[in-house]
């Protein structure tokens, strides 16, 4: 089949068909059923599950299910509010150390560096559980079992985030900027204060944002380290919902919508941040 | 008596001294005029948190591998044993075609299916874009554990939504956590839906760096979308494909946290049906107590995350420049 195309004329394949979009809004049904579904059971009971067929509109007892979540484990409220402390605390770190190291690596000449900077990127290579058991020895060790310090100081650098920062700040800072920032006076610290940290600041807020989701859904970590019930984070908390012999379905779902709703809500605030960060920490080529 | 005449004439005593020659940069980039020394305290505190709490456990977990490390008892050194029994743990290897299977069962749809959604979202005069592109993040950002809980019911063998549009349809229900081969199915769909969408926005960044005169030039060739797709897309993604497939099987030979929040344990299941390396280390480190047998399950996940990341590595650059 050909086409002849006049220069006025838009070739036929640039509009879009009705089929593209019934994938899209097919793939946008998958993407958030399974958070819809957590809402229909926590807020129908358990019962409204194992009907057939499946209740699909939300019901009335929403408030009753967590009402419930809160008397099987009432320190919910506080295992939210330490994934918050942790995971803030763990984002901010990670963004100000990665945003020095990846400055000396992108822009400060010293012997040495580029072996340096291949380690860094040998070493996300590794399997990250390899380490998971001397690591709990050294923890217990520092007296930190049972203690946010246990989530937090082993989260605070890591090969990633320096790689990545490397990255931004070689493609977005150009050297005549530090070059001209020299010649007027300025060391390296005000050069990487005054020029490095505005231009890469929304950068870094994406990174913090990644590393702070990621603490928020780390799971296995915080379940060996945390065994106090009255010092948990969100994903062991709902962990302990679910060690009641018959599964209770609207508890476990509420328990989840819970620990869940917090990320929604940043997710719609912030979302188009993190879709422009993915995309642009993307391997090209 | 010429001698400091000449000399004179070569070196001119003015400030325009000829340059000297350039020294070897460890840094081509580099600002030359910062100081660089001020790098090392700049790196100094990633590579000591990173040493301490990264490389130092990697490194002593090697050590512990060839002992008998029993965490309440003895540590007796039993050089290679634990590997030798690893070589003959049956477990061990069940592990590891568990692995390999949701592996290939979740990679290969995976890939497949963010190309295609990057297709679609590539198209110029697509409606929407930046809401169809976010919406593809939603599954990327929640906990493994809130999607194992609504999965592990959706799945359910005899109330869960699944097997009951298998059921209308009139086939017999599947049973999705006893059966090996559907729990593996169960578990591949978790991961294709949490990574489906984040890759293909990693596809669709690689795609809009496609240079737009290539698809002009393509077109006016007359190459129908289907051969522009095949001839400048897929070429222009090899590196992002090498890339997606890397990181892929890095973390999806390490898969526990959906096996095990299927099967409420770290055995993978009754039969271990859908037991995984990861699961199973944490089955021997914390369950069984065997420190030692655990790291060297460790060390053997190392091995085969470099092995088959070097496979891929070479096959992928094999395959694109064939097809060049």
């Amino acid at each position: 089949m050909t086409t002849i195309m006049t220069p006025n004329k838009k070739p036929r394949w640039h509009k879009v068909g009705v089929g593209s979009y019934i994938v899209l809004v097919l793939f946008t049904l998958l993407s958030i059923f399974p958070f819809y579904w957590m809402f229909i059971v926590a807020s129908n009971g358990t019962e409204a599950v194992s009907k057939v067929p499946p209740t699909l509109l939300p019901g009335g007892r929403f408030f009753t299910v967590i009402s419930h979540v809160y008397e099987a484990a009432p320190t919910f409220n506080q295992s939210l509010l330490n994934t918050i402390y942790v995971g803030t605390i763990v984002a901010v770190a990670q963004v100000f150390f990665s945003a020095i190291a990846g400055f000396a690596f992108a822009k400060l000449n010293f012997k040495g560096q580029r072996y340096l900077v291949l380690f860094v990127i040998g070493t996300m290579m590794l399997p990250s559980q390899l380490g998971i058991i001397p690591l709990f020895m050294l923890i217990g060790q520092m007296g930190l079992l049972n203690q946010l310090g246990a989530l937090i100081i082993p989260a605070l650098v890591t090969a990633f985030g320096v790689f990545w920062m490397r990255q931004i700040i070689d493609a977005q800072i150009p050297n005549e900027l530090l070059e001209a920032a020299s010649i007027d006076g300025a060391g390296v610290f005000r050069a990487f204060w005054g020029i490095v940290v505005p231009i890469i600041a929304q950068s870094s807020f994406v990174l913090g944002l990644f590393s702070f989701l990621a603490t928020w859904n780390d799971y296995l970590w915080p379940l060996l380290v945390l065994q106090d019930p009255n010092n948990l984070t969100a994903q062991v908390a709902v962990n302990q919902l679910k060690s009641s012999y018959a599964i209770d379905y609207a508890l476990n779902m509420g328990g989840a919508f819970l620990s869940t709703a917090p990320l929604l809500i940043l997710f719609i605030l912030v979302g188009r941040r993190l879709v422009r960060g993915v995309m642009d920490g993307a391997v090209k080529g | 008596m010429t001698q400091p005449a000449v000399s004179a004439k070569r070196k001119p005593a003015s400030p325009w001294k000829p340059p000297k020659p350039p020294k070897k940069l460890n840094n081509a980039n580099a600002v030359l005029s910062l100081n660089g020394k001020w790098g090392y305290l700049f790196i100094a505190p990633f590579f000591f948190m990173f040493l301490l709490f990264g490389l130092a456990p990697i490194i002593y977990s090697i050590y512990i591998a060839f002992f008998n490390w029993d965490p309440l008892g003895t540590q007796d050194f039993i050089g290679l044993e634990n590997f030798q029994l690893l070589m003959e743990d049956p477990d061990f290897w069940l592990a590891m075609s568990n692995t390999f299977e949701i592996w290939l069962l979740s990679t290969i749809p995976m890939l497949l299916m963010s190309i295609g959604l990057a297709t679609i979202l590539h198209r110029q005069y697509l409606k929407g874009s930046t809401f169809w592109r976010t919406i593809l993040l939603v599954p990327n950002i929640t906990s493994v554990l809130a999607v194992a809980i609504v999965f592990g019911q959706l799945f359910g063998r005899d109330f869960g939504m699944i097997n009951i549009v298998i059921g209308s349809l009139g086939f017999p229900h599947i049973d999705f956590i006893e059966d090996s081969f559907a729990s593996h199915v169960a578990i591949a769909t978790m991961i294709v839906w949490r990574w489906a969408g984040y890759n293909a926005l990693i596809f669709l960044a690689a795609m809009l760096a496609i240079p737009g005169e290539l698809y002009e030039s393509a077109s006016l060739d007359g190459a129908s979308k289907f051969k522009q797709f095949i001839y400048v897309t897929l070429p222009g993604l090899r590196n992002t494909i090498t890339f997606v497939l890397i990181v892929g099987t890095i973390g999806g030979l390490q898969v526990f946290a959906e096996p095990l929040f299927l099967g409420s344990s770290f055995s993978g299941g009754d039969a271990g049906q859908f037991k995984t390396l990861t699961l199973y280390l944490f089955d021997r480190a914390f369950v069984g107590g065997q420190w030692g047998y655990a790291a060297a399950i460790g060390i053997m996940i190392t091995v085969v995350v470099i092995f088959v990341s070097i496979i891929n590595f070479f096959l992928t650059k094999r395959i694109s420049s064939d097809s060049k």
